[in-house]
C-alpha cells in the first residue's frame, strides 16, 4: 500500500535510469536530506554530534570505499584502515607544508594519494583471487603502518609520533563547533554517497559485478580486467583515504599510526558485512550497528542497573550481548541489514494483505 | 524467521532504540546544588582489564569512603558517572563527550588511565574547562604549566621514571661513569606510550655513552619471540620495559627466561608493573624490578577504606584480596588527589560546602602540596612520594621506588628515588613544550 509503484510512468530513459524511481523514496529521502541538514544541526547535543554522529558517518564512507571492493568488484581486501592511515596523514602533510592549500583541496589529493598507493596494492589482484587475495592486501595494511611508523617525517619529527590536525579553514571559516564539523563531514559523505550510487548503477559497477560474478566470463564479453579490477581498488582506496583524513580533521583530532590497526580493517570488514555487501545502505547500517551498538549497551546498563550490578559484570556482559547479536543477526540476515530493509519495503508494498 | 516475525522484531527494535534515545537525552532534572561530579572512564573489559577494574576500583573505593566516612567533602556529596572505554582512544572521546555533563552538572577532571586516551582528549581540556590530570602517564611536556595550564602530571611522567630506572642500574653498576659501553634495550609496545620516555632516554644514554637499543613490539604484544633473541644477540646488559596490558607484561618474562637473560636485569615502567602482570609467569618473574609512583600495601587510609566502605558492602572490587595491590592504591592515590584539589577549590575559591566550577577546580589542583604530614593526615605516608605544583611545574613528585617481585609480592629495594640530574628533564621538558607552543601558535602563560 505504501511502496505502490502503480502509476509511476518512466516517460524516457533519464528518468528510468534515475537513482530514485519512486515518489515514495524521493519523498524519503527529501525528508532524510531535511533531518540531516537542518533538523540535527540545530537540535542534537555536541555529544551526539561529535562522538556518535559523526564517526559513524566517517565509518560509513569508509565502509562504502571497503563495500566498493569487497561487495561490487568481489576483492576481499583487508587493507581498508592502512589507507585511511595514509589519507590521515597525506591530509595533515599536505596542510603543514603546502602554504595556502584550502581544507577541501587537501582532503580531494589526500584520497587521490591513497587511491595511487591502492592502485599498487591491488596489482596482486590480477594475478590472485579470494582469500589468497585478502591476504596479499594485509601486506599493506602493515607496511603503511610500518612505514609511518619508522619514518619520523610523516610525523613532522613529534617525539610521541602522533599528529594533530590543524583546524579546518574553508572560504577563511574556520570550523570549530562540532556542529560546523558535522556540516563538513556531512556535504561530504553525501556527495560520495551519491557519486558511488550512480557508479554502482552505471557501466562502471556493472563491470565490476560481472568481474565479481565470474571474471572469466567478464573477460571474454570485452571487459579489461585490468582496467576494471584496478579501477575499483582506486575508488575503494579514495573513499577510505577521503574517510581517513575526516577521521583525523573532523573526528580524532590527534592520532598515532597504530591507531590505524588490523583490528580497525577488521571493524570495517564486520561493517560491511553485517551491512549488506553490494548495496549503498548497508555500510551506512553496518557501521552504525558496529560502531554505536555496543555504546547503547553501555549506557543503557548504567541506566537501568546504576550501580546496582558490578560495573565489571556490566561491561563483560556488554560486549557477550554485542557479540550474540552478531551472531542472530548473521543467522537470521546473512545478507546483511539492508536486506532488512528491503523486506521491510516489501511488506509495506503488500499491507495490509500478508501476500 | 518468518517475514512476520522480522517485521515484529524490526518494530520492537524500534520501539528499543526509541527508549534508549530517552535515556540518553539530556537529563533535565534539577540536581542538589551540593554534589560535586566526576566523570570516570573506566576501562573493565580488554587486555587492560586488570589495570582498569583495579585502579578504577580504587578510585570509586575512595569517593565512597569520603562521602561515608566524612559526608563528602565539606557537606559537598561527590557523585559520579562510569563509562567503559576499553582501553581505546575512540570510546574514550566517545565517555569524555558523555560524561562531560550530567543534568547541570560538570565534570571538572578526567582521568584516562592510558596515554593514548590523553593524548585523544588533550586539546579539549582548555576549551571544555576541564583538568586533565594524568596519573602518572600520558604527555610528559604538559609538565609545563606554562604551555598546558589545564594538563598536570601529579604522580610523575616517563621522562622522570626513565631517569630514575637509568640511575638505579649506574648504582648497581657502581656508578654513572662505570655505564659507558653498557647496552640498555628499550623493549616497549609500538604505541605512543612505549615511545613516550624515548626522548628523554636517548639524550641521558648519549650523555653517559651507554648504546640504547630501541626495540618495538607491535600490539598487542603476546609475540615477542624475535625481539629477546634480538636482546640476547646484542648481548644487552639491562632492559627497560614499557609494556601494557598482563598478557605482554607476562610473556616478557618468560621470553627473557627462555633466552636466559636475566630477570634482576630487566626494570618495567611502573604503568605495567603489577601483581597481576607478574603472577601469570610464575616463578620465572622472581627478581623483575619495577619502579612505583604508587607503593602496594596495607597504609593506614587501606585499612580504613576496608574496613567501612568495604564493611558496609560496598566495595567496588570483586575480589577483596586485590586491596592494597599496586594498581588498587594508586587508583587511591590519584581519587585522593582529587578530592584534596577539591578542598583547595573550596578553600581558593571562598565557597566552602558549595559545588566549584571546572577554574576554580583548576586553580585547586595547581595548589597541590602534598607533604608528608599532609599525606600521613590522610593516612598513605609513604606510599606516595611528598610534592608541590606551582603554576609553572605540573608535574608531581619526581620521585620513584624501585621494587622487586620476590616470587610472591613486591619488595621496596630503595628509597623514593630522584633522577640523577632532575634540572635536566626539566631542561627537555621546557624545550619540548615551547616547541609545541611555538608550533601550534600558542602563547606560553606568564608565571611570575
Amino acid at each position: 500500500m505504501f511502496y505502490r509503484e502503480a502509476g509511476q510512468y518512466a516517460d524516457s530513459y533519464a528518468k528510468d535510469r534515475q537513482l530514485l524511481p519512486l515518489r515514495q523514496d524521493k519523498l524519503g529521502m527529501m525528508v532524510i536530506l531535511a533531518i540531516g541538514f537542518i533538523a540535527t544541526p540545530i537540535w542534537a547535543s555536541d555529544y551526539l554530534l561529535s562522538a556518535l554522529v559523526i564517526p559513524w558517518l566517517i565509518l560509513a564512507l569508509v565502509s562504502l570505499g571497503q563495500n566498493i571492493l569487497m561487495g561490487y568488484a568481489g576483492q576481499l581486501s583487508l587493507g581498508s584502515a592502512g589507507f585511511m592511515a595514509v589519507g590521515a596523514f597525506a591530509c595533515y602533510n599536505l596542510i603543514l607544508r603546502v602554504p595556502g592549500i584550502p581544507f577541501i583541496g587537501a582532503v580531494i589529493l589526500s584520497g587521490l594519494i591513497a587511491a595511487g598507493i591502492g592502485i599498487l596494492f591491488g596489482l596482486p589482484s590480477l594475478r590472485i583471487r579470494g582469500l589468497y587475495l585478502a591476504v596479499a592486501t594485509l601486506a599493506s595494511q602493515f607496511f603503511i603502518v610500518w612505514c609511518l611508523d619508522k619514518f619520523g617525517w610523516f610525523k613532522n619529527y613529534d617525539t610521541s609520533g602522533i599528529i594533530n590536525a590543524q583546524a579546518i579553514v574553508i572560504f577563511g571559516q574556520t570550523m570549530n563547533t562540532p556542529a560546523e564539523k558535522y556540516l563538513v563531514v556531512l556535504v561530504i559523505v553525501g556527495l560520495m554517497t551519491w557519486m558511488a550510487a550512480n557508479m554502482a548503477q552505471g557501466s562502471i559497477g556493472r563491470g565490476w559485478m560481472a568481474v565479481r560474478d565470474m571474471d572469466v566470463a567478464a573477460e571474454t564479453m570485452g571487459l579489461s580486467l585490468l582496467r576494471t579490477k584496478l579501477m575499483a581498488f582506486a575508488i575503494s582506496s579514495f573513499y577510505c583515504g577521503v574517510g581517513g583524513a575526516l577521521f583525523l580533521f573532523a573526528y580524532l583530532q590527534t592520532v598515532e599510526p597504530a591507531t590505524f590497526n588490523i583490528e580497525f580493517s577488521f571493524r570495517i570488514l564486520f561493517m560491511v558485512i553485517i551491512g549488506g555487501l553490494g548495496t549503498i545502505l548497508g555500510p551506512f547500517l553496518g557501521s552504525a550497528f558496529i560502531l554505536l551498538l555496543p555504546i547503547f549497551l553501555n549506557i543503557m546498563f548504567h541506566a537501568i542497573f546504576g550501580q546496582a550490578v558490578d560495573a565489571t559484570i556490566a561491561s563483560a556482559l556488554e560486549t557477550v550481548i554485542f557479540g550474540v547479536l552478531i551472531i542472530v543477526f548473521l543467522i537470521f540476515e546473512p545478507l546483511g541489514l539492508a536486506r532488512l530493509w528491503q523486506i521491510t519495503k516489501e511488506r509495506l508494498r503488500l499491507w495490509p494483505f500478508k501476500y | 524467521m518468518t517475514h512476520h516475525s522480522i517485521r515484529n522484531s524490526a518494530l520492537r527494535g524500534l520501539t528499543a532504540l526509541g527508549l534508549i534515545l530517552a535515556v540518553i537525552s539530556p537529563n533535565v532534572a534539577v540536581a542538589q546544588a551540593q554534589e560535586q561530579y566526576f566523570g570516570i572512564p573506566s576501562s573493565r573489559v580488554g587486555p587492560y582489564s586488570a589495570m582498569g577494574t583495579g585502579y578504577y576500583g580504587g578510585i570509586i573505593d575512595y569517593l565512597n569512603y569520603v562521602n561515608m566516612k566524612f559526608g563528602g567533602v565539606n557537606g559537598v556529596k561527590l557523585t559520579w558517572e562510569e563509562c567503559e572505554t576499553e582501553y581505546n582512544a575512540a570510546r574514550t572521546v566517545e565517555c569524555y563527550q558523555r560524561l562531560l555533563t550530567k543534568g547541570n552538572q560538570r565534570m571538572v577532571v578526567f582521568d584516562t588511565l592510558g596515554t593514548p586516551g590523553a593524548y585523544a582528549v588533550i586539546n579539549r581540556m582548555e576549551p571544555d574547562n576541564v583538568v586533565l590530570a594524568q596519573y602518572g602517564y600520558g604527555r610528559t611536556d604538559a609538565a609545563d604549566g606554562t604551555v598546558w595550564p589545564w594538563v598536570f602530571n601529579a604522580a610523575g611522567h616517563y621522562w622522570g621514571q626513565v631517569a630514575v630506572q637509568l640511575g638505579y642500574m649506574a648504582k648497581k653498576e657502581g656508578g654513572i661513569d662505570k655505564m659507558k659501553g653498557k647496552t640498555v634495550v628499550h623493549l616497549h609496545i609500538d604505541s605512543a606510550f612505549g615511545r613516550e620516555p624515548l626522548p628523554a632516554m636517548r639524550e641521558i644514554t648519549k650523555q653517559w655513552g651507554v648504546r640504547l637499543i630501541e626495540i618495538a613490539v607491535p600490539p598487542p604484544g603476546l609475540e615477542q619471540q624475535s625481539q629477546w633473541l634480538q636482546i640476547r644477540r646484542e648481548k644487552a646488559d639491562w632492559v627497560t620495559f614499557w609494556g601494557a596490558g598482563s598478557g605482554m607484561n607476562s610473556t616478557a618474562i618468560t621470553n627473557a627466561a627462555r633466552v636466559g637473560f636475566r630477570r634482576d636485569r630487566m626494570i618495567y615502567v611502573s604503568f605495567g608493573g603489577a601483581e597481576e602482570d607478574m603472577v601469570p609467569a610464575g616463578p620465572a618473574a622472581k627478581g623483575t624490578f619495577v619502579t612505583a609512583n604508587a607503593v602496594p600495601g596495607k597504609f593506614p587510609l587501606i585499612q580504613d577504606i576496608q574496613k567501612v566502605v568495604y564493611g558496609a558492602g560496598k566495595g567496588n572490587l570483586q575480589d577483596p584480596t586485590r586491596i592494597g595491590s599496586v594498581y588498587y592504591n594508586r587508583g587511591v592515590g590519584a581519587a585522593a588527589m582529587w578530592v584534596e584539589a577539591l578542598k583547595n577549590a573550596q578553600r581558593i575559591a571562598n565557597k566552602p560546602g558549595k559545588t566549584v566550577n571546572g577554574k576554580e577546580y583548576r586553580d585547586g589542583y595547581e595548589a597541590l602540596d602534598i607533604s608528608e604530614a599532609k599525606l600521613k593526615e590522610i593516612g598513605i605516608q609513604g606510599m606516595l612520594g611528598p610534592f608541590k605544583m606551582s603554576c609553572a611545574k605540573h608535574d608531581g613528585s619526581e620521585r620513584f621506588r624501585v621494587m622487586q617481585w620476590d616470587g610472591k609480592k613486591f619488595v621496596l629495594v630503595s628509597d623514593w628515588e630522584a633522577a640523577p640530574d632532575p634540572a635536566y628533564i626539566r631542561k627537555l621538558i621546557e624545550e619540548s613544550a615551547l616547541k609545541y607552543a611555538t608550533e601550534n601558535k600558542i602563547t606560553p602563560k606568564k608565571c611570575s
